[in-house]
């Protein structure tokens, strides 16, 4: 066990964790941040998928010993009220079936929006071709990031 | 056609009468605030006008929280603003919560539901008539009011709680017309939309109970295989673990935590004795079922006689079409929590048949069902897989063995290798056609095992596995279909769709070749190939009228006889009735057939009648989530096993589609007064074939086995 200081949705925690266990466990069993999902444990769902320093980020195999100082922002902190243009386009267009692969849906698509705030369809399946959705709604994925980047092109659902 | 399946999970009594808890830590304890009007179970209204419903089917994506809600708040008149939902649990006051499954939640419910908004609005009524003293027939309800139109008054639901809660419910209150319907009808967004987008909804994985161990299980590789012994010293030396057990399903390791209770196993060590499955491999299957099809099954559906009238045939085409098992690969894997204490245990769960757990639970326990309260957890995917109570079972026995509340949670290998899988199936078939093109004979002989027979139902084996064969929808003069069992030791369960997610495949694929060996257009030969009237088969009734229905729509919107495909592309179509549920689909998919076998969905069209339609919205996501998971298991998906251990343990090697993958999907539904119908498996049905039927047309090679691509282009 050792002491890791993170910075998480803007605020300091400090716990107590083996430096390999990866940064999703810390997240929802040691700060109770169960937003966050475990998928697969091997990076390959992006249920778990979490903002490190601003990048979409797969916390189920990111040690916490990785992190050091970077900024972590998990669904729980991607809006101070819940409110982010993808939440409330996610809403909108009824994207959630079962929803548990969709708080990782959208903190991959908040990362692509903060880099390509007009993503075209190419965009999209670049950023979010690894997000595994079993309900298959990804159309509806689709369609709520072009709503939330304002444009309503794209495919309708 | 599996009458028995439906009858299995028809709900047994009516809608609970006592008082119901929502999801909460503490069971079903607390009284509600006085004084709110509870006219039954199920329901509950507040003097701020607040209305809750509890839910009493699993939402595991498919909606029913929210369409379940909608039907009671119609009848109710109330303010759907204004409603809450919450999740009814196994307390022995709220009834029997049925189970979850076979697309039957909106079939076997709504009647029922109705009634309950119903009786609740006219006491609601009754009680503002008499608050007034005027009849209650001047009196109105509309939108969480009622109104008094001759003078002008009105009063809040809210304020009319106390005088309602004296009343008695009426036995057979007036049903609103559907043309009077407000809520029902139109799209209403999903009730937990806003939680799940926030990371507020509590899945079974996140709950965290004071004193709770996560217990990982390391289980045989091979099914039925036992422990010979283990060795636990460097697992108990892993930070945070505190015990490994032996447990019915393999050896425990409990921890303080998910990552040591995973790290623990990691050090374990165990010997297994791993039984006679562990020389099953896929091949092996294989060969099992080919001796199996060189002999007689059993005949479930004969009319005319086939076996004279196929050598007399002007044409006679054969056909063999397989169909490998399949990993159920919902996002959330399995989970459960138990605590288990003296005379009590309490279960949180996200379970499609809390109902079918209990016998377990008791008999882990000890304790009787009253004794015993499963918490219904919103399900991270279901697809029939959370109807099996093994994952319920890890976590009471070890709550039991450690004296402490116990999250037992499944790694995603552990879904994959232990999974209940849909069957496998292999399959030939023969037709004859008449100088005319017209089909005169039809023998199918397939062989598969039984879910029926392998989980120890009480019903026929073949009951579990005809629906898309014994049901054939064609008048075709001659018709033999036989079953044959070929159990093996692979564990096997309900699927999405169960049988209908490959006996459609072939029935709808050799159709097609029919079509195409008797010169016709595949619509034009279905259509001209169908019963003249309604047809009993079982004890449900085929409705050509619908199914000739569903066929023209997807046809006409998918321009079957008009749209110019580019070059390399074909358009196949394809149909089911899925009878069990009320619902007839048909869809046409548009194919590129690229070099090497690769295939390229572009655009699905759906049509769907689905009878009366609850929340159209909804039956558009169910459509595209069928059709989704429907081509997933077209184009990729197989479970193999060697040595008797199932190859894949990742969706590396078991791939998903994924986004870029996912086709354009066009749901047109067909307006109907019929009784509503479910939604969550019929969209999967017609998919595969119409895939197949596609690539035929736009390569002229006929694909008979699932998945359609090479094991190289598996890749989602």
């Amino acid at each position: 066990m050792a002491a890791f200081t993170l910075s998480v949705n803007g605020q300091s925690h400090t716990v107590e964790a083996p430096p390999d266990m990866p940064l999703l466990w810390v997240l929802r069993d040691r700060l109770q941040l169960t937003g966050t999902k475990f998928g697969c444990g091997q990076g390959l769902c992006g249920a778990c998928t979490v903002h490190l320093a601003g990048a979409p980020t797969r916390s189920c195999v990111t040690p916490v010993s990785a992190v050091g100082t970077q900024r972590i922002t998990t669904i729980e902190g991607l809006d101070p009220h819940g409110a982010h243009p993808l939440q409330r386009a996610w809403i909108e267009t009824d994207v959630a079936q079962c929803g548990y692969c969709q708080t990782g849906q959208i903190m991959t698509a908040a990362a692509l929006l903060a880099k390509h705030p007009k993503p075209t369809d190419r965009d999209i399946d670049a950023a979010m071709g690894e997000n595994v959705c079993r309900c298959g709604t990804y159309l509806r994925i689709r369609e709520a990031i072009h709503r939330a980047a304002g444009q309503r092109k794209g495919v309708t659902p | 056609m599996s009458t028995t399946r439906r009858d299995f999970l028809k709900t047994t009594g009516s809608l609970t009468l006592a008082f119901c808890l929502p999801l909460e830590l503490k069971g079903a304890a607390a009284q509600a605030p006085e004084p709110a009007f509870q006219p039954n179970g199920m329901l509950r209204i507040d003097p701020d006008g607040s209305v809750t419903i509890w839910a009493t089917r699993t939402e595991m994506g498919q909606g029913v929280r929210t369409s379940m809600s909608m039907v009671v708040a119609e009848e109710l008149e109330a303010d759907w603003s204004k409603v809450k939902v919450l999740q009814a649990s196994t307390a022995p006051r709220f009834g029997d919560l049925g189970v979850t499954g076979g697309s039957q939640t909106t079939l076997s419910t709504t009647m029922a539901l109705r009634k309950v908004g119903a009786q609740a609005r006219e006491m609601l009524l009754q009680a503002a008539a008499d608050t007034w003293g005027v009849a209650k027939a001047e009196c109105v309800a509309r939108e969480g009011q009622i109104r008094h139109a001759s003078t002008k008054r009105n009063l809040a639901y809210g304020d009319l709680v106390a005088r309602a809660g004296r009343l008695t419910p009426p036995p057979e209150p007036p049903l609103k017309a559907p043309k009077d319907f407000r809520i029902l009808g139109k799209d209403a967004r999903r009730v937990d939309g806003p939680d799940l987008v926030t990371g507020r909804a509590q899945f079974a994985t996140d709950l965290h109970l004071p004193g709770m161990l996560v217990a990982s299980i390391e289980r045989c590789p091979v099914f039925g295989g036992k422990v010979k012994s283990f060795d636990a010293s460097a697992a108990l030396k892993v930070p945070g673990v505190k015990q490994v057990l032996e447990v019915s399903s393999g050896v425990a390791v409990f921890a303080e935590d998910t990552w040591a209770a995973f790290a623990g196993r990691e050090a374990l060590k165990v010997q297994w004795d791993e039984g006679p499955a562990a020389k099953v491999d896929s091949a092996a299957l294989r060969r099992q079922f080919e001796a199996r099809l060189k002999t007689p099954g059993k005949v479930v559906r004969q009319e005319g006689d086939a076996a004279q009238a196929l050598p007399k045939a002007a044409k006679r085409i054969k056909a063999t079409y397989d169909a490998p098992f399949l990993a159920h690969a919902t996002m959330e894997p399995m989970v459960a929590v138990a605590d288990v204490k003296p005379g009590r245990c309490m279960i949180w769960a996200p379970t499609q048949a809390p109902g079918m757990a209990l016998p377990a639970v008791e008999k882990i326990t000890g304790l009787k069902a009253d004794q015993i309260e499963i918490q219904v957890t919103l399900a991270g995917g279901g697809f029939g897989r959370r109807a099996m109570a093994d994952f319920i079972a890890d976590a009471v026995e070890c709550s039991k063995a450690v004296g402490a509340p116990v999250k037992a949670q499944w790694t995603r290998p552990d879904d994959f290798q232990h999974d209940g899988y849909r069957p496998a199936t292999l399959h030939e078939l023969e037709a004859g056609l008449d100088a005319q093109g017209r089909p005169v004979a039809w023998r199918h002989r397939f062989v598969g095992p039984s879910i029926a027979a392998s989980n120890h139902f009480p019903w026929p084996p073949e009951a579990t596995e005809l629906a898309g064969a014994a049901d054939l929808a064609y008048a075709i003069p001659n018709l033999h279909v036989e079953w044959g069992q070929s159990d093996t030791p692979v564990p096997i369960w309900f699927w999405r769709a169960v049988p209908a997610s490959f006996n459609p495949f072939v029935t709808e694929s050799f159709l097609d070749e029919l079509a195409h060996a008797a010169g016709k257009d595949p619509l034009d030969f279905r259509l001209a190939n169908l019963p003249k009237g309604p047809k009993k088969l079982g004890k449900d009734t085929f409705d050509p009228a619908r199914y000739r229905a569903v066929l023209k729509l997807a046809a006409a919107k998918a321009g079957w006889r008009t749209r110019k495909l580019p070059k390399g592309w074909g358009r196949g179509i394809a149909a089911h009735a899925y009878l069990d549920c009320g619902t007839y689909v048909a869809q046409v998919a548009e194919v590129e057939a690229k070099a090497g076998g690769g295939i390229r969905v572009h655009r699905v069209v759906c049509a769907v009648d689905c009878g009366m339609v609850l929340n159209p919205g909804n039956v558009k996501a169910q459509m595209e989530g069928g059709i989704a998971f429907g081509l997933s298991a077209a184009l990729y998906d197989e479970i193999t096993l060697k040595d008797g251990r199932v190859t894949a343990d990742s969706f590396s090697d078991h791939p998903i589609l994924l986004l870029p993958s996912m086709p354009k999907v066009e749901v047109h539904i067909v307006p109907s007064d019929l009784p509503p119908g479910g939604v969550g498996e019929p969209g999967l049905p017609p998919l595969a074939p119409a895939v197949a039927n596609a690539v035929f047309a736009a390569t002229g090679k006929r694909l008979r086995s699932l998945p359609l691509l090479p094991p190289a282009l598996r890749k989602a």
